[in-house]
């Protein structure tokens, strides 16, 4: 019997596999059930009874590229923070005041960000 | 240790028939008796184990899911003073039944300008993650599949693939609408994947560790008690992360066809239905493993039957909130996340950092005083944070083509009114 790590993680691809089995066996219930008429008027993308132009994708908001810089900071953060909880109270005193000082430089970004504007939406 | 399922009667019986452990939990063997299978075969024992556990667990789930459809249906017909469902069975509780089968006789329509790989691949994607968070949720003394010692961190990182799934629906279907609905979408959910995780802090440092049955098992007050704070803001967190109301811009039906799936038809359709309803399950199974005690109760009913019985009110606020709020703007739901709930998730780590600095291993009596201080500063911040966001101006975004023409604000717009 393999050990501890292993067979957790096996536990979790197994639960997965098992998933995608029933995801894999709804598609073939549904291929054999379901009709299949193509048609060109079927092809055409959905968009309200207009028919969709030459150019499909439309511009998208700068905004949202700036949410997603942001975002990757914070992730990052998110991702440090997880194990200084665990540890914080087992190491010495100077973990929990360096963590405070990066949550504060953390923080004056955001605050910085804010006060450019970055989180209003003009 | 052996695999995890050893400690449930019903899973640790099939092991020991099939398996010679040498575990003491199998000592006594099964049912039929000991090792049906061969000596070094406890490999097999232990996959026909897991995956019979595993498929039970989805079949549960998926099913489920279509309960919860019913269910929802219905409160939704009583909250807005209509009936509801009420044709096929018993109060209708056979229509989620009626739509999946028509959802299997439907035809599967591809666009023909869709990029097919990445079409046909997104809701495969976007079911897959939910139920691999299944595998690791304590759903009672022995039921789950693994006790992974990331749990807490794995559950959110796989939770964030579904805005893998989102972004390559929306691109795949070369439709406006669907990118229109993919685009908010992945602002939303990344906006609010940093509350969700920072808010989670606090319990961690009381649990000292990331696994969701120690985290369980450190439950002697529920932490929807320790920590107010984080549970309000992983609250609102979960609700946008399923992409329900009042959070649902991604296929906002009004104005968006129907957001990242406009194009799906036929079971892909379905699944992306599906998978919506399993994850809200699920986030409200996460919710009562980490704040409502998981599966402790008293002992007069098993502890699988006191976590369903948890799940029930959570799910139930979960409609309640879906049928009492409109549907918010993307820019006032992204400055929720930004200005509102990231700033009470950094309030919430602060305190309980300082408290757990004091208490490190805090026994009962502890708990509770914690919980009475984190009672007050729940409600002084969320009174700051909330009289804030009423104050200042009214924004209201103006569209990019006319932008040359300022329009002045009516003088007597005031603070708050959303007019």
């Amino acid at each position: 019997m393999p050990e501890g790590f292993d067979v957790k993680w096996a536990a979790v691809v197994i639960g997965a596999g098992v998933g995608l089995m029933a995801i894999v066996g709804l598609f073939m219930t549904s291929w054999f059930l379901s009709p299949k008429r193509p048609s060109e008027d079927k092809g055409v993308a959905y968009e309200s009874g207009i028919r969709p132009g030459e150019f499909r994708w439309s511009q998208i908001n700068i905004r949202y590229y700036i949410y997603a810089l942001l975002f990757l900071i914070f992730d990052v953060e998110a991702v440090f923070l997880f194990p200084w909880t665990i540890t914080f109270l087992k190491s010495s005193d100077i973990v929990f005041y360096e963590m405070l000082v990066f949550l504060g430089i953390l923080l004056f970004g955001l605050a910085f960000a804010w006060r450019k504007g970055a989180l209003s939406w003009r | 240790m052996g695999p995890n399922f050893l400690d449930n009667a019903f899973f640790r019986n099939i092991y020991c028939n099939l398996s010679e452990s040498d575990d003491v939990r199998c000592s006594g063997g099964g049912w039929l008796g000991d090792g049906l299978l061969p000596g070094g075969f406890e490999w097999l024992a232990f996959l026909i184990t897991a995956i019979l556990m595993a498929a039970i667990l989805i079949t549960l789930v998926l099913n489920a899911s279509l309960v919860f459809i019913w269910a929802e249906r219905r409160l939704l017909g009583r909250f807005q003073s209509r009936i509801g469902p009420n044709r096929w069975g018993p109060y209708g509780s056979l229509t989620p039944i009626a739509d999946a089968v028509k959802t299997l006789f439907k035809e599967d329509i591809v666009p023909a300008a869709a990029d097919r790989w990445v079409f046909n691949a997104a809701p495969v994607i976007m079911m897959v993650p939910s139920l691999m968070v299944l595998a690791v949720i304590p759903w009672g003394t022995g039921t789950f599949l693994a006790d992974l010692n990331v749990g807490i961190l794995f559950i959110i990182a796989i939770t964030s693939l579904s805005t893998f799934a989102i972004v390559m629906a929306g691109w795949g279907s070369q439709n406006r609408y669907a990118m229109f609905g993919a685009m908010r979408a992945v602002a939303l959910l990344i906006s609010y994947e940093i509350p969700m995780a920072i808010s989670l802090l606090g319990v961690l440092m009381i649990a000292g560790s990331l696994s969701l049955v120690s985290v369980v098992e450190a439950q002697n007050v529920p932490f929807i008690l320790v920590q107010p704070l984080g549970f309000l803001v992983f609250f609102i967190a979960s609700v946008a992360e399923i992409n329900r109301a009042p959070f649902d811009v991604a296929e906002a039906e009004s104005e968006l066809g129907s957001g990242y799936h406009t194009d799906y038809s036929g079971m892909k359709f379905g699944l992306f239905i599906n998978a919506e309803f399993t994850a809200t399950i699920l986030s409200s199974a996460v919710i009562v493993a980490v704040f409502l005690a998981g599966g402790r109760g008293w002992g007069f009913l098993p502890s699988q039957a006191w976590f369903i019985l948890k799940m029930v009110p959570v799910l139930f606020f979960i409609v309640w909130t879906r049928a009492s709020w409109p549907r918010l703007r993307i820019d006032q739901i992204l400055s929720l996340a930004w200005k509102g709930l990231i700033i009470l998730a950094f309030i919430n780590v602060a305190v309980s950092a300082i408290l757990s600095f004091i208490w490190p291993a805090p026994s009962t009596s502890e708990l509770w005083l914690m919980a009475a201080i984190n009672f007050g500063v729940l409600i002084v911040s969320v009174f700051a944070i909330s009289s804030w966001f009423g104050s200042g101006p009214v924004s209201t975004p103006r569209m990019s083509h006319d932008e040359a023409l300022p329009r002045p604000r009516p003088a007597g717009l005031s603070a708050g009114g959303d007019s």
